[in-house]
Order: C-alpha cells, then sequence, then structure tokens
C-alpha cells in the first residue's frame, strides 16, 4: 500500500467522526440559535420555507436579542462570569499556595504530596459535589460544628448562597489550577530564591519577586482551564446554588428541558462559547507577545 | 531562612488536604451511620449497605452506565489513537490545524453545550435516543482526552524506528504498527481508563443524550441528591469512591509496571 493510501486509512474515519460529532453539531446550534421558535414538532421554523416565488428567509436574531435585553439571562449571564471568574481567582491562589508547598518538600514527599492533591480529582464529580450539601446546609455538619462550639445561634444559611457556588467550583476544579502552576514553578531556578534570601529579602517579598513570575505562564493555563468549564457549570449551581446564583449551563439545560425553547437555549449556549472565547483570545496575544 | 520546607508550607499543604479529603471522609463515615438523620450520630452500621442489593433501579443504573462506560471508552480508545498518530506522525497534510481544533473543541466546551448540540443533532439524524446515543457522547469527550495522551506519548517514541522499518521495505501501515504501536500501549491502556473514568463521571451528556432504558448511574444519583442528602447515597457514593480510588491505583500501578519494563 502507498503513503497516500495508509494515510487516508487513518485520516478518513479520523474526519468522519469529527466532521459528525464535533462539526455538525456545532453549525446545527448555530443554526438554531437563529431559528424562530414554533408549537411544532421539531420545535422551530426553518431558517428558509419555500412559498410561491421562491424561498423566503425565516431567520432571526430574536432569540440574541431576548438574551441581551430580558433581565434575567443578563442576571444569568453576569453571575455566570463573576461567579467563574471569582472561584478561578480563588482556586489560583490556593493553587499557588499549595503547589509551592509541594515544590519545597523534601525530594521523596513531593510526589506523594502532589498525588494526593489530584487524587480526589478522580472520583466522581457528582458525588464530590453532593458531599457539600451535608456540609453546607442548614442542619449541616458545618453549622452543627459551629453551634458546638458556641461561635453562632442561628444556622448559617450557606447552601443556596454564591459562596456555596464559590466553593463547590473551586472544589471541582481546583487541580486545574496546581497542575500547571506546579509544572511552571518546577522549571524554576531554586538559585532564584536563594540569591533573594541572601540578599536579605524578607520570604513574602520573595514570594512576590521570585515565585509568582516563575508561575505567572501556570497561572495562565490554569486560569483557562479553570474558567472554562466553571463558567459554563451545570451541577454545581444546581446542588449548590439557589435562586440568587444562576448560571448559563442551567439556562440552557432548563430553556431547553423544561421551556422546551430549542432556539433560545441554542443563542445561550452560542452566548456561553462567546464569553470562552474572550479568555482564549487574550491569552493568545498574552503568549504571542513573549 | 534558607530555600527549603518552611512550617508555613506543611501548613498550607494541610490545609490544603483537609479541604480535599474532609467532605469525602465525612461522606464515606456517615454512610454507616444507623440514624436515617443525616447529621446525627446514632452509631456505627451497615444497615444502608446491606438494602443496596434491594434497590433495583439503582443496580440497573449501575449495571447500564459499566456497559456504556466500556463500550464508549473501547470506541473513543480506538478512535482518539488514530487521532493521535493523525497529530503526530502525518507530518502536514490539508486541514491539519481544523483538525486539531476538532479535536480539543469538546474538552474546552462546556458539558451543557456538548449535551444539547449532541443531542441536536442525534434529533436531526434521525437517530433513536438510548444506550448508543450516550456511548457516542461520552466518546466524543473522550476522544480529545485519549488523542491528548496518545500525541504526548507519540512525540517522545523515536521516528527513526519507522523510517528504518520503511527503508528496509516495510508498508507504511505495517510500520506504524510495528514501529510506535508496541511502544504506545501504556499510553493507549491509560486513555481507555481515563475514557471509562469520564464516562462513569458523566452526568450532563448522559442526561441530553439518553433515551429510555438508558438511565446511568450519577443521572440515578443526581434525581435523589436532588431531593437532599440521604444515606443510601451516601453508601452508594462511598462504594463508587472506593472502586475508582482501587481502578485509578491498580491503573498506575500497571502504567509504571510496563514502563519500567521497556
Amino acid at each position: 500500500m502507498s503513503e497516500r493510501g495508509a494515510r487516508a486509512w487513518i485520516l478518513t474515519p479520523v474526519w468522519l467522526w469529527l466532521g459528525t460529532l464535533v462539526a455538525l453539531p456545532f453549525g446545527i446550534v448555530a443554526k438554531l440559535s437563529i431559528s424562530e421558535q414554533a408549537l411544532a414538532r421539531p420545535p422551530y421554523r426553518p431558517l428558509l420555507a419555500w412559498e410561491e416565488g421562491g424561498a423566503v428567509w425565516q431567520g432571526t436574531l430574536g432569540n440574541y436579542l431576548m438574551l441581551a435585553t430580558d433581565p434575567l439571562y443578563l442576571r444569568a449571564l453576569a453571575s455566570s462570569v463573576a461567579l467563574a471568574a471569582g472561584s478561578t481567582a480563588i482556586a489560583l491562589l490556593v493553587g499557588l499556595g499549595l503547589a509551592q508547598a509541594a515544590i519545597r518538600a523534601p525530594l521523596r514527599w513531593r510526589a506523594l504530596a502532589l498525588a494526593a492533591i489530584v487524587l480526589p480529582f478522580w472520583t466522581p464529580s457528582l458525588i464530590r459535589i453532593y458531599a457539600w450539601i451535608g456540609i453546607l446546609k442548614p442542619e449541616g455538619y458545618l453549622n452543627a460544628a459551629l453551634r458546638a462550639l458556641g461561635a453562632i445561634e442561628q444556622p448559617l444559611a450557606i447552601h443556596g448562597s454564591w459562596a456555596a457556588v464559590t466553593i463547590g467550583l473551586v472544589y471541582t476544579y481546583l487541580p486545574f489550577a496546581v497542575l500547571p502552576i506546579y509544572a511552571a514553578l518546577e522549571r524554576q531556578d531554586p538559585a532564584l530564591a536563594e540569591a533573594a534570601a541572601d540578599l536579605g529579602c524578607p520570604p513574602w517579598r520573595a514570594f512576590w519577586i521570585v515565585t509568582v513570575p516563575a508561575a505567572w505562564p501556570g497561572l495562565a493555563v490554569g486560569g483557562l482551564l479553570m474558567f472554562c468549564p466553571a463558567v459554563g457549570e451545570f451541577v454545581v449551581p444546581e446542588l449548590l446554588g439557589g435562586p440568587g446564583t444562576p448560571m448559563m449551563g442551567r439556562v440552557v439545560w432548563l430553556e431547553f428541558f423544561n421551556n422546551r425553547d430549542w432556539p433560545l437555549a441554542s443563542a445561550a449556549a452560542m452566548a456561553l462559547v462567546a464569553i470562552l472565547a474572550a479568555p482564549f483570545l487574550i491569552h493568545q496575544r498574552l503568549g504571542a507577545r513573549r | 531562612m534558607k530555600r527549603g520546607f518552611a512550617p508555613v508550607h506543611g501548613v498550607a499543604l494541610a490545609l490544603g488536604l483537609v479541604f480535599l479529603y474532609a467532605p469525602i471522609v465525612l461522606l464515606a463515615v456517615y454512610s454507616f451511620n444507623e440514624s436515617r438523620l443525616a447529621t446525627l450520630w446514632g452509631g456505627w452500621s451497615l444497615r444502608w449497605y446491606r438494602g443496596l442489593p434491594e434497590n433495583r433501579a439503582l443496580i440497573e443504573a449501575a449495571w447500564t452506565s459499566l456497559r456504556i462506560g466500556i463500550a464508549a471508552a473501547t470506541l473513543a480508545t480506538a478512535v482518539g489513537t488514530l487521532t493521535g498518530i493523525a497529530l503526530d506522525r502525518l507530518g502536514r497534510f490539508a486541514g491539519r490545524w481544523a483538525l486539531g481544533g476538532l479535536v480539543a473543541l469538546p474538552l474546552v466546551l462546556p458539558e451543557a453545550i456538548l449535551g444539547l448540540a449532541l443531542l441536536l443533532t442525534f434529533i436531526a439524524l434521525g437517530i433513536e435516543r438510548g444506550q448508543g446515543t450516550v456511548i457516542l457522547a461520552h466518546a466524543v469527550l473522550a476522544v480529545g482526552y485519549v488523542a491528548l495522551v496518545v500525541q504526548a506519548r507519540l512525540a517522545l517514541i523515536d521516528p527513526r524506528l519507522e523510517e528504518a522499518a520503511r527503508d528496509l521495505g516495510c508498508p507504511p501501515l505495517k510500520t506504524l504498527a510495528v514501529g510506535p504501536v508496541p511502544l504506545l500501549w501504556p499510553a493507549i491502556m491509560a486513555g481507555w481508563l481515563l475514557a471509562l473514568v469520564l464516562s462513569l463521571d458523566d452526568l450532563v451528556l448522559a442526561s441530553f443524550a439518553s433515551g429510555p432504558g438508558s438511565t446511568t448511574l450519577p443521572m440515578r444519583i443526581f434525581s435523589q441528591a436532588r431531593l437532599g442528602v440521604t444515606p443510601e447515597i451516601n453508601a452508594i457514593a462511598t462504594l463508587l469512591i472506593g472502586v475508582v480510588a482501587a481502578t485509578v491505583l491498580l491503573a498506575s500501578v500497571l502504567i509504571k509496571g510496563t514502563a519500567g519494563r521497556r
């Protein structure tokens, strides 16, 4: 068989797979997002209708207009971005501390420390999120413990709040933040930190002028890796959030399953993709400059 | 103070590990709680585990999940390995850039979007929803991960191996089969396991892609968890964590073993 034949044997199934199961679905969502909802099966009108005298364009930007003007959706958009950005920032800070601590550990403990940080990531995320319900709800372990200590009289209403969603997002995606930071710090020259210490630089200052710049590429990648899934998260706001923490992932779900508004769900999905594109472009620009 | 493991690092690590493990430990401990009330300790008991085999819906969902997971992982490994080879070994070809983008897209898209897009596609193509569509959906997500793992490993394998085979008159496909593929086995196995874990873990894609008779374990757990914490879910969750932890440990030992021997 020729070289060309071998290529075809490898590339044909790959293109077929990616074409029908990645490119086509994306195209269908894009198409539906500019279709009009209808009480029919399927519940939308085709983009082109054939009438006497030719094809009639039936596409509309109404779904996007709805997303951009209805306060309900605007709030969901804003709170998705705010919750994802906030929890990503917290996870990066926590991740920086954990990665730095793991890298300073004696060599034979280092791998173990890293493994211990990543291991929970392998357990089902649904179960890890579910575990937090028991901790955060009014009659949960946290409130019981605080009450036993005499710290509070009335239970704290954490479950259902933005704090609960933030905790859930950080908890779910922390390894995404830790691993790239760890990888970046590992490449750092230890002599730099020593030099800073020898020159009388206090540890917290050395952290800012030596460790943080070294971790910078890891922070950028980790932030990207976490922000993307977090901004469209469904399970965390569904199980830990409440009416005050709407998120776009839930909007897509509810519009599709509860309201059967396929075009609006598609437009919400496209809006999320647009939000995701922004940090990617920024990352690429920053990468190009370096 | 010189560079080293200062007390502040120990404290950071300890606090981090408590944050990561406390929820899981609490869940596991309270699954052995005699009391039905989630937060009141009523003594040790196996009663919630004893009740599990009688929960037919749960058992059935667990088997469905396992079947779907194995099928999706196998499919994703086949396609993902080919994709990894295409990205690392075929040099330049038309649309390579687009191919790389399409492989990565499911990895960065939130699951709700991927799920919606796949469901709309199944409807548009007239594919009946059931276990088959859930398998496809999980495979779509996992192909990206398998391709990444395979591609990373391939990059470490010397291409001169194939050149030698080719110079000795070996046909192209056979060149791949006798050259890098045997060295790829650890990566292929790791990719398969990763795909299996992804499938067993997924709720959102399955919820979009499922039809009658394809309720997975996460879907079953989710529909109960929405209503609150119960000792039964604690028990099944603890079992699941145990199984996953054992699989991951076994996999890492296996992969280390094969990697060491070569």
